[in-house]
């Protein structure tokens, strides 16, 4: 077996050397009764060429959004990755690393997860940022905790702008800790003041911008009536891009941003594995969860880099860490990181300008035709439009005729009936003119 | 002549210094070429528009190649070396995951678009949560965490649910001592008090202890098996029977699972619940922190409360049951974004596949064999706490360093010149100055009897009494050793502009 | 000379006045390495005997400071917060943690004295 080095002759000089008769000693401890006598009832060995041929038919019963336009967003989008991203995350020293406990020997992770830090934290604004989270619902989960642990206060206000799963994820979480989860409605038409819903009792509020829905907004009145009771401002980032030409939270107050680096580097994988970003100000930095990598000297007094702050860490802490979490998103956000650079700023805020002028394209395009209405004054590169018919319909007929047309939004809420004629569209710099034009004409003949 | 002490740029042959992409970038510089865009009529930012630069470095494409490539060199991975770090189960990760994963049919796609167009991606989540059902003989399966930590607290969460439902509420969690940190931290997180359990003298639970502490108001011990110490709890299934007759769950920590995977069926235990690591047991890449990805097996009395999403087999072909009131049960909700790390299960079917059942038994075996002849080799130079056999590691404490004045922290490090990543240290706690070593199944006896001969010296070194050797140690690598309290004392966490008064 | 007593947690109180102030010996900051944080109580906090009241870091490890007598928090030695390495250099004087304000100075009477707690430590 092509994994496994050790020859039937390696094995029978090496149990010699143990001076024990076979392998079945080893496991003398397993009670009798659980011991498996012949291997268990799955498909023996196979040869790379013969699993190669199983995966290639599955993944030709998917339609790959790589062979069809698409505008598929809704918390995860499809950008063009360069080449030298996927390139160099392959390498051997990084792809096969651990987690850098050995500094000395890690220095390459280390140094990457310090830009990564510094990256993340000039984008979003904010003072510091950790070296990721799971993704952005986790992110999103655990920035309300770290705020609950801040004030010490347990009710919690979610935007109705908020992305759906990262809002469930948050109340699974909030319900086995106690905390007092308050939910708008969903805000599809952008005009929610989830402000009203903060008092003297709320830990923090969280808002997404751009919002589930596209919709844009100044978090600064937010942030202004947070602070005025004592609570937090998180701000939820699905689109990081957007922070090319969007003003960013750390800018307009926010005082914890958690999001999803999925747009940056990193394939759409069916939503996973991604990257998630949580960065916080200053004063709070003893409350954040997961890795933070620090700059140091060694004995000879060079620069270098190490895990520092660990005692918030379970590793340390155990039922007192600041959160459970180990293992974080290190390759996928090395992705992120690589991409970043690449672009530069140059390239990040270009990136940011072409996404957001191929969706006000598409958005002036399909909302010349019959029946079809955008719903939102502001936008980065995804916006909601409004159908005469069932979006989910709609979608699955786009989908037969070879476009990814949206997303629609009773696929996250389906119990809400106002969702039904619900579309989200994304346009990033994948979508070519051919598409987009491809797209209104095929929405035309779906409606 | 001889070679230089130092040189002037600082480099030393292979071993280049590499400045930050923050001191490398230059305004206008890009490593990427767009498209124009063709103008819009006008901007929908609503006034929103980002005031001032963000001050991001830009790096041409030879510029970022070549920066990675050096920091990559200042890694140690298990393509570079033998990498027996403890409890990690750091074994070769096959390249063939990585090629598949990336087929366009998979890794492009997103996970909302209408499930009629990812009935593969289903099929493949569904025979990869195939392969662990069988493989742990437990009848269902969670594929949504994110990483073991989490498979952690979604099990916690299932037994919590499962507790309410039948009106029995209970307050605390009972971890050994010799548990990962994330144990703890998972109960913790799941609203539980948590209670240690001590160890035997023989590194394995006390039934005494434990039997003493289940109560009524304990809802769950975590065990992990084989445990921290390499060790098979003798005792489990007398362990699972003294639980269940107390009305507790019987949490089962499956980062080990690589000592008994094909041989052993943790269902056939009597296990209520437990996590599976796919980077570790099934080899996918580690990538210097992950991502992981934790499934977590669940006995029929959990099975309902299984959070969302999960695929279940409709008329038409396979079903992504996304909310509640579309499938059975009573799922206690979502806990991450999507549908799971669906790349990670591509990789770890692909590695079960290749390996078959066939292989995966012989994955266990030889994983113990390994751990086994190491200590065999070892275990007169070094001290082994526990007496053997081991499972797929095997545990030393500093007994042998005694008197020396060396530290298990100086003799990992003079391991590093060795060019060995040194084993997992100072855990578990329950034996002082620990090593834990786990060789896996992926290493060849040449690597482990160098390995042992190069062990052998430093531990006859120690007892030498050259001191100042393992403190200065390691001399050979990119940076020596660096100044943790320093960096904790002052924390500088990032990058800041020349002139930047900004207090860190 | 105030009254210097010690507890088994490793804490020493010193009382004047019925105000204690208290820090951790220079056996636990020997133990627990070169200090990089403290956490220190509120003002106005009031603590119970035994009840946890501060938190010490070192690199690798975090421990509890537990308060040996009942009484409310009249002060905190803020200068621990940029320079916590006073705890390692002077842990019975400059690297002290808070004060109290004595609820009942009897809850002195279980604490060792200097000789009893040097002939503890070696028992350890």
């Amino acid at each position: 077996m092509r994994y496994l080095p050790l020859t039937d002759d390696d094995r029978r000089r090496m149990l010699a050397a143990i001076g024990v008769e076979s392998v079945d000693d080893f496991f003398r401890d397993v009670p009798e009764s659980a011991r498996l006598k012949e291997p268990v009832d799955l498909p023996r060995h196979s040869s790379e060429m013969e699993v190669e041929r199983v995966f290639t038919r599955m993944a030709a019963k998917n339609l790959s959004p790589d062979t069809v336009p698409s505008f598929l967003g809704a918390g995860a989008y499809r950008h063009h990755v360069p080449a030298a991203v996927d390139h160099l995350i392959q390498r051997g020293e990084f792809l096969t690393a651990y987690t850098p406990y050995q500094p000395e020997i890690s220095q390459g992770t280390l140094q990457c997860m310090f830009e990564f830090q510094t990256q993340v934290a000039l984008i979003t604004g904010m003072d510091v940022a950790n070296a990721s989270m799971y993704d952005g619902a986790t992110a999103c989960s655990e920035a309300v905790m770290m705020a609950t642990r801040i004030n010490n206060r347990a009710k919690v206000v979610l935007s109705g702008g908020l992305h759906p799963h990262y809002r469930d994820v948050t109340a699974t979480m909030g319900r086995f800790l106690g905390l007092d989860i308050v939910a708008a409605a969903p805000d599809w038409q952008g005009k929610e003041n989830p402000a009203r819903l903060v008092d003297g009792e709320t830990a923090c509020l969280v808002v997404q911008n751009p919002g589930f829905f596209g919709h844009l907004r100044d978090l600064r009145p937010l942030a202004d009536a947070c602070h005025g009771k004592g609570a937090l401002l998180v701000a939820v980032v699905t689109e990081p891009l957007s922070l090319g030409i969007v003003e960013s939270p750390g800018a307009m107050g926010a005082d914890i941003v958690a999001g999803e680096g999925q747009s940056l580097g990193n394939a759409l994988n069916f939503g996973g594995p991604t990257v998630g970003l949580l960065a916080v100000r200053q004063k709070y930095l003893r409350q954040i969860p997961g890795r933070l990598v620090g700059q140091t000297v060694d004995t000879d007094g060079r620069r270098g880099y190490v895990l520092t702050l660990s005692t918030r860490e379970q590793h340390i802490r155990r039922e007192k860490a600041t959160s459970n979490i180990c293992t974080n998103s290190g390759l996928c956000a090395l992705a992120f990181s690589i991409h970043l650079t690449l672009l530069g700023e140059q390239g990040f805020v270009s990136l940011a300008r072409l996404n957001h002028a191929r969706a006000v394209t598409l958005a002036d395009k399909l909302a010349a035709l019959k029946g079809v209405e955008v719903i939102n004054e502001t936008f980065f590169n995804e916006f909601t439009l409004s159908l005469p018919k069932p979006a989910a319909a709609v979608a699955e007929a786009l989908a037969g005729m070879g476009v990814f047309g949206g997303v629609p939004a009773s696929r996250l809420d389906p119990e809400r009936s106002e969702l039904e004629p619900l579309l989200l569209v994304a346009a990033t710099e994948t979508a070519s003119p051919a598409d987009i034009d491809g797209y209104v004409g095929a929405l035309r003949q779906v409606l | 002549m001889a070679a230089p002490e130092t040189t002037f740029t600082g480099n030393r042959g292979l071993q280049l210094e590499e400045p930050l992409i923050f001191d490398q970038g230059r305004p206008g510089r890009s490593g990427v070429d767009l498209p124009a865009a063709a103008a819009a009529a006008g901007d929908r930012l609503g006034g929103l528009e980002r005031q001032g630069a963000i001050g991001l470095p830009g790096l041409s494409e030879p510029q970022t190649v070549r920066h990675y490539l050096r920091l990559g060199q200042k890694n140690y991975g298990i393509d570079s070396g033998f990498f027996p770090l403890g409890s990690c189960t750091m074994k070769h990760n096959p390249r063939q995951g990585e090629k598949l994963a990336r087929l366009s049919g998979l890794a492009s796609l997103h996970p909302l678009q209408p499930q009629s167009t990812v009935q593969g991606a289903l099929e493949l989540i569904d025979s990869c949560a195939h392969w662990l059902k069988v493989l742990t003989g437990m009848p269902a399966i969670v594929m949504s965490p994110a990483a073991g930590a989490q498979g952690e607290l979604v099990g916690l969460m299932a037994i919590r649910s499962a507790l309410e439902a039948r009106g029995d509420a209970r307050r605390r969690v009972l971890v050994p001592e010799s548990a990962h940190g994330t144990n703890p931290a998972s109960a913790r997180a799941c609203g539980y008090a948590v209670e240690s359990v001590a160890a035997n003298g023989r590194g394995r639970i006390d039934m005494d202890v434990l039997k003493e502490k289940l109560g009524s108001d304990v809802a769950a011990i975590m065990l992990t098996n084989p445990n921290t110490c390499g060790l098979f709890e003798t005792d489990i299934i007398d362990i699972a029977q003294a639980v269940h007759d107390a009305g507790a769950f019987f949490y089962c920590d499956g980062a080990n699972f690589n000592a008994i995977v094909g041989r052993v069926r943790p269902g056939d235990l009597g296990i209520d619940c437990m996590h599976l690591n796919l980077h570790k047991t099934f080899s996918t890449p580690h990538g210097g922190g992950g991502p992981g990805s934790g499934p977590v097996a669940l006995a029929e009395s959990l099975a309902p409360f299984a959070p969302l999403p999960y695929v279940a087999h409709g008329a038409d072909g396979f079903l992504l049951v996304e909310h509640e009131g579309q499938g059975g049960g009573k799922p206690l909700g979502r806990v991450k974004g999507f549908h799971g790390q669906f790349g990670m299960f591509a990789r770890a079917l692909a590695y079960m596949m290749s390996m078959g059942s066939d292989g995966l038994r012989q994955v266990a075996e030889d994983a113990v064999l390994n751990a086994n002849y190491l200590l065999a080799g070892l275990k007169d130079s070094l001290s082994p706490p526990f007496e053997g056999p081991c499972m797929h590691e095997v545990l030393f404490d500093d007994r042998f360093l005694a008197g020396t004045g060396v530290t298990t922290l100086d003799f990992a490090k003079a391991m590093i010149d060795e060019g060995f990543h040194p084993m997992t240290i100072y855990f578990p706690l329950v034996v002082h100055g620990a090593m834990l070593m786990e060789p896996t199944e992926t290493e060849s006896k040449e690597t482990l009897d160098q390995f042992i001969d190069a062990l052998k010296g430093l531990a006859e070194r120690a007892r030498k009494g050259d001191v100042a050797y393992f403190q200065g140690a390691p001399r050979l690598t990119p940076r020596r050793r660096l100044d943790e309290t320093l960096a904790a004392r002052q924390p500088v966490l990032r990058w800041r502009p020349a002139g930047d008064k900004t207090v860190e | 000379m105030p009254k210097v007593k010690y507890s088994q947690k490793h804490e020493w109180i010193s009382v004047e006045d019925g105000v204690g102030t208290i820090g951790i010996t220079d056996y636990a900051q020997g133990q627990l390495g070169d200090v990089v944080f403290v956490e220190l109580p509120e003002v106005g906090q009031r603590l119970d005997k035994g009840a946890e009241a501060a938190v010490i870091e070192s690199v690798k490890a975090a421990s509890e400071v537990y308060a040996p007598a009942s009484g409310q928090v009249t002060e905190v030695n803020e200068s621990l917060a940029d320079d916590p390495a006073q705890v390692n250099a002077d842990a019975l004087g400059e690297g002290w943690f808070f004060k109290i304000a004595l609820a009942d100075p009897a809850d002195l009477d279980d604490l060792m004295d200097a000789h009893a707690y040097a002939e503890y430590v070696k028992g350890l």
